[in-house]
C-alpha cells in the first residue's frame, strides 16, 4: 500500500541561485540580441563597412565612453551567459560529482579571467601609442 | 467513387478489413536468463483497424507467450502501455500499425530512463516517487461556503484544465533528455500534477509545491526541448505548464 506522508511546508528556502541564472539567461538573452548586432552593424555596414576597420577605428572606438560601455557590457553578458550555459550542459552529462566540480570550477576562473582581461583592455587602451607611425592612428592623435 | 472501386476490389470483399503483414521488433529482456536485452523479429498479420498493443496480443497469444507487457483497458485512458515505438514514446493501444511505415520493421522497446524489469515493463516507482513528492491532492486551507462544497467558476476550472488529463503514464518523463542524465529531476509528469493543484482555485498548498519545484533538481533544470509536449498521448501543452510553473516562481501565482 501506498501511504502519503501528511503534508508538511517545507522550510522556505530564501535563495535558489539556479532560479536567479535562469532569470539572467532570458534577461541576457534579449539584451545580448541587440548588443551585438548593434556591434555588428556599427562595425560591418555603416559607413565604409569592413574596409574601415584598422588600429585606427578600434582605438577611436576605445577612445569614446559609449563604445567603451557598450563593449564592456557585451563581453560581461556574452562571458557570464555562455559559460552559464556551459555549466548547464556539465552539470546535466558528467555523472561524476569530483569532474563536474572541476569542469565547472574552470569554466568559472575561464570567464572570469577573460572578464579582468576584457575590462582592463578596454579602459586603459591608449589609442595613440608613442612612436607609432601617424597614419596608422585615430585622427585624434595629432592634434593632442 | 473510390468506395464504389474498393469494395469491388477482388482482394478487398465487402465489409471485410483488409490485412497485411507487419514486422514488429520488440527489445526483448529476461532477468532470470543472464542474458543481455536483445532485438528479435515476429512477422504479425494484422488488420487495418489493428494498434501495436493488438500485434502484441496476437504475438502474445500465438506465437511467444513469454512476451511480458503492461496493459489495463486497452483503449488510452489507463496509461498502462507506454512504449517507445519507432523511437517515439507513445501508447500502443493508441498506436495504429497502419499509420506507421509498414514497409520497414516496426521497433517496439521500452520507455527509456526507467530500469527494466521484463521486456517492455519497466520500473514505474523513481516516476511515482517523483509525483508524489509533489503532493498531488486537494488541500485547501478553508472550510466550504454552506459546508458543502467548494464553487469554482468556469474561468477558474479552465485555468488547470489542461494538466487534469494526465494519465500518469510516463510517457512525458521518459521522452525528457535531463530525466535520462541522471533521474534526479521531477520530470515532466510530476509539474503536470503539481500544476494541476498549484492553480486550482480550491487549493491552498500552491506555495509548498511551489517551494518543492524551487529546488536544485526542480523546474530550473527544464531547458524547453519540447521533447515532453511532443510525448503526450493526452495532448497535454507540458511545457507550457512547465513554464507556467516557472513564471508563478518568478512573479508568484
Amino acid at each position: 500500500m501506498v501511504v502519503i506522508e501528511t503534508p508538511v511546508a517545507r522550510k522556505r528556502r530564501r535563495f535558489n541561485i539556479e532560479k536567479y541564472l535562469w532569470m539572467f539567461m532570458r534577461g541576457s538573452g534579449v539584451l545580448l540580441v541587440v548588443l551585438i548586432f548593434g556591434h555588428l552593424i556599427s562595425n560591418l555596414v555603416v559607413g565604409d563597412g569592413i574596409k574601415a576597420i584598422d588600429f585606427g577605428f578600434v582605438g577611436g572606438k576605445y577612445a569614446t565612453p559609449f563604445w567603451q560601455w557598450w563593449d564592456v557590457v557585451m563581453l560581461w553578458l556574452a562571458l557570464i551567459h555562455g559559460s552559464n550555459g556551459m555549466r548547464t550542459i556539465v552539470n546535466d552529462y558528467v555523472e561524476r560529482e569530483r569532474v563536474r566540480k572541476v569542469l565547472v570550477g574552470a569554466l568559472f576562473v575561464v570567464a572570469a579571467a577573460l572578464i579582468v582581461l576584457g575590462t582592463l583592455v578596454v579602459f586603459t587602451f591608449d589609442p595613440c601609442p608613442a612612436g607609432a607611425a601617424a597614419d596608422l592612428l585615430p585622427s585624434f592623435c595629432s592634434a593632442a | 467513387m473510390s468506395i464504389a472501386e474498393a469494395t469491388s476490389s477482388p482482394q478487398v470483399p465487402s465489409g471485410e478489413v483488409p490485412t497485411f503483414t507487419a514486422t514488429i521488433v520488440v527489445r526483448r529482456y529476461d532477468p532470470e536468463s543472464g542474458e543481455e536485452a536483445h532485438w528479435q523479429e515476429f512477422a504479425v498479420t494484422v488488420h487495418a483497424t489493428d494498434r501495436i498493443l493488438d500485434a502484441l496480443h496476437s504475438i502474445k497469444w500465438e506465437q511467444d507467450g513469454s512476451l511480458t507487457f503492461r496493459r489495463s483497458c486497452a483503449h488510452g485512458v489507463c496509461g498502462s502501455d507506454a512504449m517507445r515505438i519507432n523511437g517515439r514514446n507513445r501508447l500502443a493501444c493508441k498506436t495504429l500499425i497502419k499509420d506507421l511505415d509498414i514497409d520497414k520493421p516496426i521497433y517496439v522497446e521500452p520507455l527509456k530512463g526507467l530500469p527494466v524489469e521484463k521486456d517492455l515493463i519497466v520500473d514505474m516507482e523513481p516516476f511515482f516517487d517523483a509525483y508524489r513528492s509533489v503532493q498531488p491532492f486537494l488541500q485547501p486551507a478553508s472550510v466550504p461556503e454552506n459546508g458543502r462544497e467548494r464553487n469554482q467558476s468556469v474561468v477558474q476550472r479552465a485555468r488547470f484544465d489542461d494538466t487534469t488529463k494526465c494519465i500518469l503514464c510516463a510517457a512525458c518523463t521518459t521522452s525528457c533528455p535531463v530525466f535520462w542524465t541522471d533521474g534526479q529531476y521531477f520530470g515532466p509528469a510530476a509539474i503536470v500534477g503539481a500544476h494541476r493543484f498549484i492553480f486550482d482555485s480550491r487549493d491552498d498548498a500552491g506555495d509548498v509545491r511551489l517551494d518543492i519545484l524551487n529546488d536544485k533538481e526542480g523546474v530550473w533544470r527544464c531547458r524547453t526541448t519540447f521533447n515532453c509536449t511532443e510525448a503526450c498521448p493526452r495532448g497535454i501543452e507540458v511545457t507550457k505548464a512547465i513554464a507556467e510553473v516557472k513564471q508563478a516562481l518568478v512573479r508568484g501565482i
